[in-house]
């Protein structure tokens, strides 16, 4: 019998699972023992493993990730939970400059196999500073393994093979999914690093996203299937690395391509995407891909503009409708 | 949080009861270590030394007199002028020395470079270069020996870190940050400041608050404290030995002030305009080898024959180590994308640790 459960509960299934499987695994964080769980993530988790593998954290990202770090050097394979990737910019010098580099530095001695774990993007009226999506500017580091999972079940399983990796991984989960329910296996599965997900078929259009926005690409392809337009629309899973062959195939197949990335579009995932289509399709396309990005601008507390600012089903379809010479 | 049950002791000449030998030892490192900066302040002059160089010469017996109060699989880390720890470790200088060349043989295989030195099988986790951001990782490792011996071996902790900071990281968040991680999580570790007077330019009163009195630091974060003359190998053992073994038994963190002066300038592009060179002499007269020389030869079986001998076997090591490290050859053109990622994908080649003489 198939089971539907909540994102934040496959979450916390992978996280228990790879702590009952391995003693080195242990969850630091900000409110995430007593509290439960600034979103109920970890709920249940302190009275499972005790103080000592649950670990509350005092609000200094940079002390902490550093001690993840620290810890991951020794041996241990900690899971940090950041309460928002927004927060992760006071621990950059932490997660950008030793989780992905200790390894290169100390000439191999050192691999760092450390997950930084939590909610990623914006959509909730957060206003500028809680509103980061981190994932262009942290893609850009080599080092690090970046996945953003787009369901229950990935959340399960990329987080599992997350914390069997031993590289350093960073997984951006969306706040706005976390009460989202899906179809979990119970029981050991991963879902493996650098394999997309065709979330639907089409032949005439490519839609490639990560995480959150992959839904509006699903609404604005059904929407866009009445107007006779089937589009494909892949899940890249994981950033870093990269499965660009399934999404080439595709844009093979269909010869247009959009790329969604809800970061800001100047050096973005979206750029780097369209970069290497452009480079691997060259004779396939038959218009140059179209991005859909967040304004260039910070992201604004009013409801209207931080929709008419993030990346929706309405602006897809319109570059869909572009890209393919429908419009 | 907990407070330690009573603080350290404050023992006198422990140092002093110990065995010729030992101390005999510890002058022998300090005379590596001068040896080895020396040769490779020559070296970079040549220009067989790229980038930055930041040479221990003065702070000699606190890397030394430490390390001789920890156990070999307590886990130190330090900042960018790292050469004095690693050596005080037992890291052969031949590894040290390609290190500095950018060759295959060195400790982090010609990657890591002057302010990167790393040595596993001696529990040395690094030379960091980002001021202050090795404190956070230190309070990592010890947090981790705490739970590699509590909650995975079922034992007791019987682990010490020591994470050695200049005091000019002092001023950095994350050094405040690690403090209180330190202290409400009541972990085995020591804050081992090395106070030589200046971060670079910035005489320390000029940057940082209580310079008279760097241990008050300790107080806001309830971690035991002490102050050091790091002049004196023996006063650092002698300070650094109850402190060790209190952290040790009773998990709890402490913050040393060890008073010392680097003999040279910042890196080596430093004119050292900013001081005078009565300070320097004042200093050079306080010559922690010299010290301990005359300790040995006035009050211990050594004389000045044995020290030239010790000299000069210092010397010949230190030639040798430079011959080896010369004839290391540059890293293959694969180590660029090698220990990227432990695993091998896209452009990436796995990973594959330094061949160092095993311990
Ligand atoms: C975050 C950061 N800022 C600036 C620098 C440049 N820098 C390198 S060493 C140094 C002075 C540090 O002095 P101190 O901590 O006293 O150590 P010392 O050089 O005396 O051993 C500075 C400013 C750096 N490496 N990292
Ligand atoms: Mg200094």
């Amino acid at each position: 019998m198939p089971r539907s459960i909540e994102f934040r509960e496959a979450i916390r299934e992978a996280m228990c699972e790879e702590m009952r499987r391995d003693a080195r695994v242990f969850l630091l964080g900000e409110e995430v023992a007593q509290y439960q769980g600034a979103y109920k993530v970890s709920r249940g988790m302190l009275k499972e493993f005790g103080p000592r593998r649950v670990i509350d954290a005092p609000i200094s990202e940079n002390g902490f990730s550093g001690l993840g770090i620290g810890a991951a050097m020794y041996g241990l394979r900690p899971i940090i939970e950041f309460m928002s990737w927004s927060f992760s910019l006071v621990a950059a010098d932490q997660i950008l400059n030793n989780a992905p580099k200790m390894l290169y530095m100390s000439g191999g001695q050192f691999p760092i196999p450390i997950v930084f774990r939590g909610n990623g993007g914006a959509g909730g009226q957060l206003g500028s500073t809680h509103s980061w999506c981190v994932e262009s500017m942290y893609a850009n580091v080599p080092g690090l393994k970046m996945a953003i999972p787009f369901d229950a079940y990935d959340a399960k399983g990329l987080l599992k093979t997350a914390i069997r990796d031993d590289n350093p991984v960073f997984v951006l989960e969306s706040e706005r999914l976390l009460s989202v329910k899906g179809e979990v296996p119970e029981g050991d599965y991963l879902v493996p690093f650098g394999e997309a997900a065709i979330r639907r078929q089409g032949t005439d259009c490519t839609i490639v996203s990560f995480g959150r926005p992959l839904y509006f690409c699903l609404e604005a392809a059904e929407s866009l299937a009445a107007e006779g337009i089937e589009c494909e629309v892949i899940d890249g899973r994981t950033v870093r690395p990269l499965d660009i062959e399934t999404i080439s195939r595709s844009v093979a197949r269909t010869n247009y391509c959009v790329v969604v990335d809800e970061s800001w579009p100047f050096a973005s995932i979206g750029a780097e995407l369209a970069a290497q289509i452009h480079v691997l399709n060259f004779d396939d396309l038959d218009n140059h891909v179209v991005r859909v990005q967040a304004d260039d601008v910070p992201a604004p507390y009013a409801y209207n503009l931080e929709q008419e600012m993030l990346p929706n089903a309405r602006k897809i379809c319109e570059a869909v409708r572009a890209v393919t010479y429908a419009a | 949080m907990s407070t330690m049950a009573t603080p350290p002791a404050a023992e006198q000449n422990l140092a002093a009861k110990l065995p010729d030998e030992t101390l005999r030892e510890w002058l022998s490192d300090m005379l590596l270590i001068r040896e080895f900066e020396v040769r490779s302040m020559q070296a970079y002059q040549n220009k067989k030394i790229g980038g930055f160089l930041h040479i221990y010469i003065g702070q000699e017996a606190v890397a030394v007199g430490a390390v001789a109060a920890l156990n070999d699989d307590d886990p130190v880390i330090t900042a960018y002028r790292d050469h004095g720890l690693a050596l005080a470790r037992g890291t052969d200088p031949k590894h040290c020395m390609a290190e500095l060349l950018g060759r295959i043989g060195g400790c982090s295989k010609g990657k890591g470079g002057s302010m990167h030195f790393f040595d596993k099988a001696r529990s040395m986790y690094g030379g960091h270069g980002i001021v202050g951001a090795q404190c956070p990782l230190g309070v990592g490792l010890a947090f981790a020996t705490r739970y590699q011996d509590e909650v995975i071996e079922e034992g007791r902790s019987r682990h010490v870190t020591v994470c050695f900071l200049g005091d000019g990281a002092l001023n950095q968040g994350a050094f405040h940050e690690a403090m209180n991680l330190a202290g409400i999580l009541d972990l085995p570790m020591i804050f081992a400041c090395e106070n030589n007077g200046y971060a670079m330019g910035t005489a320390i009163d000029r940057g940082t608050t209580r310079a008279d009195d760097l241990a008050v630091k300790a107080v806001a974060y309830g971690l035991e404290r002490a102050t050091i003359n790091g002049m004196d190998v023996q006063k650092v053992y002698d300070g650094m030995k109850p402190i060790v073994e209190q952290c040790r038994r009773a998990s709890r963190p402490a913050f040393v002030e060890l008073r010392t002066y680097r003999y040279k300038g910042h890196s080596m592009s430093d004119p050292r305009k900013y001081r005078t060179k009565e300070e320097e002499q004042y200093y050079e007269e306080e010559d922690p080898i010299d010290r301990l020389a005359n300790y040995l030869m006035t009050q211990r079986s050594f004389d000045g024959e044995a020290y030239e001998a010790l000299v000069k076997k210092t010397r010949t090591r230190v030639r040798e180590a430079i011959k080896w490290a010369e004839a290391s050859p540059a890293p293959d053109l694969d180590e660029l994308y090698t220990d990227v990622y432990v695993d091998t994908w896209g452009p990436y080649l796995g990973t594959s640790p330094p061949k160092m003489n095993d311990k």
